[in-house]
């Protein structure tokens, strides 16, 4: 694969979308699990914002931060995800996107509809960067200690 | 012993000094990078060992090896003459007054906490005050919070101009009967600036503090003598001065790391040890507790060897040349902005592009052979102060040449293209 292939593989339109114009992007004032994510590698900061119904179910997810494309992608594409998991659906899919950023065989569970396993696919292309699995996983992990309610700062 | 009077530059032969001859003594560069033609830009983080410290280092390994300051058989004296004569090549290279004033230690930020644990616990107080400037790395940082945070002392940085320039209004209105310590960069490893050392050193003297310059960044460029300079210590670091990892240098005018208490105990670093009492040796000694990095003590002379053999006199013009082209390349490209603009700079040039992260723009470099540093540069405190999070940085070592500068700017014009900036 020529190098140029890697950065398309990379740099997909969807993932220069979504890092220009992130969803989300905004701090919700009913939020009730909230999560500060630091990457010291680079120094990125990332909060997540998110509300849980009575339901137990998530009914509004957002972020605020600064970031490079793949963290912020990652972020937004994450947000428009979440709406209508349970937190521990939420948690599972972490582990599915950290496996889908690391291992060349992960798969993304099989429950979600194809336009977001679509969309969660794009960020499969940092396998490639060791280096940036980190910019890519920051909010996901940033999410879950937002769950567990860890008020500490989390570092990737 | 006095060294002063030796100038190892009139008797070391010269090299044929052209940056394409200079660049075949480097193995590194003739390797690919992703299929392309490497241009390390990187030396700021670490610079490139030449075959001459490769080949010094090996050749010690494997013919000349054994311990140090313990052996009566040949080899161990052997091999404490080179490690002590490697001593010897760094006082010269500093133009230090002996060789007793050179402590090997680990690198710079070990150095720097030798002076913190060793010369400063013992010295500051509470109230007493710690002057630092804007641009420090976080070596020169957070060894002073620790100290702090023992000894109640007080730290104030000297502030930055815009142009990453050091404010020396502020510095005058800073240095004062308070300050106990003045310790900074001689050059900023993330700007690049140079800073005013004769300047602050007199601003320091003029109230009888301590001076510590931190030369990690300045040995690789510029001539430094340590006692034009005339400060308590200077610091560097053996890897970004085309020697190895795992030794720095920690010089100490005599008589002050002399009345300094020891670092670490251990052996070595002794004259005679009972379990009611232990006396130990003078400096350097006394602060090298254990086995020392003996192989890269000998790398790293044979480094300032290499880096004298080329002379500062064509090094200084041709890093010189470089950056001026590199400045006036990237400033003409479109959404660029440069950071740390002094007039008294040397081989850095930091960057950010509009619309694009630090790290996007180093992958996409990377991907075309392209090596630079992105982030925060361990300055944390500077990065806040310029209101920036991470940027660029592609610094510049005596082998690089037009050619990394051309493959610099076509690697941006592809950040550019792929992020569609």
């Amino acid at each position: 694969m020529s190098a140029s292939e890697d950065l398309r593989d990379l740099y997909q339109e969807i993932v220069l979308d979504h890092g220009k114009h992130p969803r989300n992007l905004r701090k919700p004032a009913e939020a009730n699990r909230i999560g500060h994510g630091y990457n010291a590698m680079c120094g990125d900061k990332i909060d997540v914002y998110l509300t849980i119904g009575s339901d137990g179910r998530i009914t509004d997810a957002a972020f605020q931060g600064q970031g490079c494309a793949i963290s912020t992608a990652s972020a937004s594409i994450m947000t428009e995800t979440l709406k209508g998991f349970t937190e521990e659906e939420a948690k599972s899919l972490y582990q599915s996107v950290h496996a889908l950023c690391t291992e060349d065989d992960a798969v993304l569970p099989d429950s979600l509809d194809d336009d977001t396993a679509d969309r969660l696919m794009v960020l499969a292309g940092v396998r490639q960067y060791p280096m940036r699995v980190k910019c890519a996983t920051l909010a996901w992990h940033t999410m879950q200690a937002a769950i567990d309610g860890q008020a500490n700062e989390v570092s990737t | 012993m006095s060294l002063a009077s030796i100038d190892p530059r009139a008797r070391t032969p010269r090299l044929n000094r052209t940056v394409e001859r200079i660049r075949q003594d480097f193995p590194i560069l003739a390797r690919t990078v992703h299929g392309k033609r490497l241009a390390y830009l990187d030396t700021a983080a670490s610079a490139q060992k030449p075959e001459q410290v490769i080949e010094a280092m090996s050749r010690f390994q494997r013919e000349e090896y054994a311990n140090i300051h313990r052996g009566v058989y040949a080899l161990s004296q052997a091999a404490t003459d080179r490690f002590e004569a490697a001593r010897g090549r760094v006082a010269r290279f500093l133009n230090a007054s002996s060789a007793d004033e050179i402590v090997f230690t680990r690198n710079t930020t070990e150095a720097i906490n030798v002076v913190a644990q060793s010369w400063a616990r013992k010295n500051l107080k509470a109230g007493d005050e710690i002057v630092l400037t804007e641009l420090e790395h976080h070596a020169n940082i957070v060894p002073w919070q620790m100290i702090r945070a023992e000894t109640g002392a007080v730290i104030k940085p000297i502030r930055i101009h815009d142009d990453g320039s050091l404010d020396l209004d502020h510095a005058r209105s800073l240095i004062g009967p308070r300050t106990k310590l003045v310790a900074f960069a001689h050059v900023s490893n993330a700007l690049g600036t140079v800073l005013p050392v004769r300047e602050l050193v007199r601003l320091a003297r003029a109230v009888d503090a301590t001076v510590l310059i931190d030369g990690s960044q300045a040995v690789q460029h510029m001539a430094v003598d340590v006692q034009a300079l005339d400060p308590d210590f200077y610091v560097f670091t053996g890897h970004k001065l085309y020697g190895p990892t795992g030794i720095g240098v920690l010089y100490g005018k005599g008589a002050v790391l002399n009345a300094m208490p020891p670092y670490q105990g251990g052996g070595d670093m002794i004259e005679r040890v009972t379990f009611e009492r232990t006396t130990f040796k003078p400096a350097p000694h006394r602060f090298e507790a254990g086995t020392p990095a003996i192989t890269e003590a000998i790398g790293l002379a044979a480094a300032i060897d290499y880096v004298e053999q080329i002379g500062f006199d064509w090094i200084g013009p041709h890093e010189e040349e470089l950056l001026t082209e590199a400045t006036q390349a990237l400033l003409a490209i479109d959404g660029l902005k440069l950071w740390g603009t002094s007039a008294q700079k040397a081989s850095v040039l930091s960057f950010t592009l509009d619309g694009a992260h630090a790290h996007d723009v180093a992958t996409i470099l990377d991907q075309q052979g392209v090596a630079v540093r992105a982030g925060h540069h361990c300055a944390h405190p500077l990065m806040d102060r310029l209101g920036v999070a991470a940027t660029s940085r592609a610094s510049i070592g005596l082998y690089n040449d037009r050619a990394d500068i051309d493959q610099l700017v076509a690697g941006i014009t592809a950040v550019k293209r792929i992020l569609k900036l």
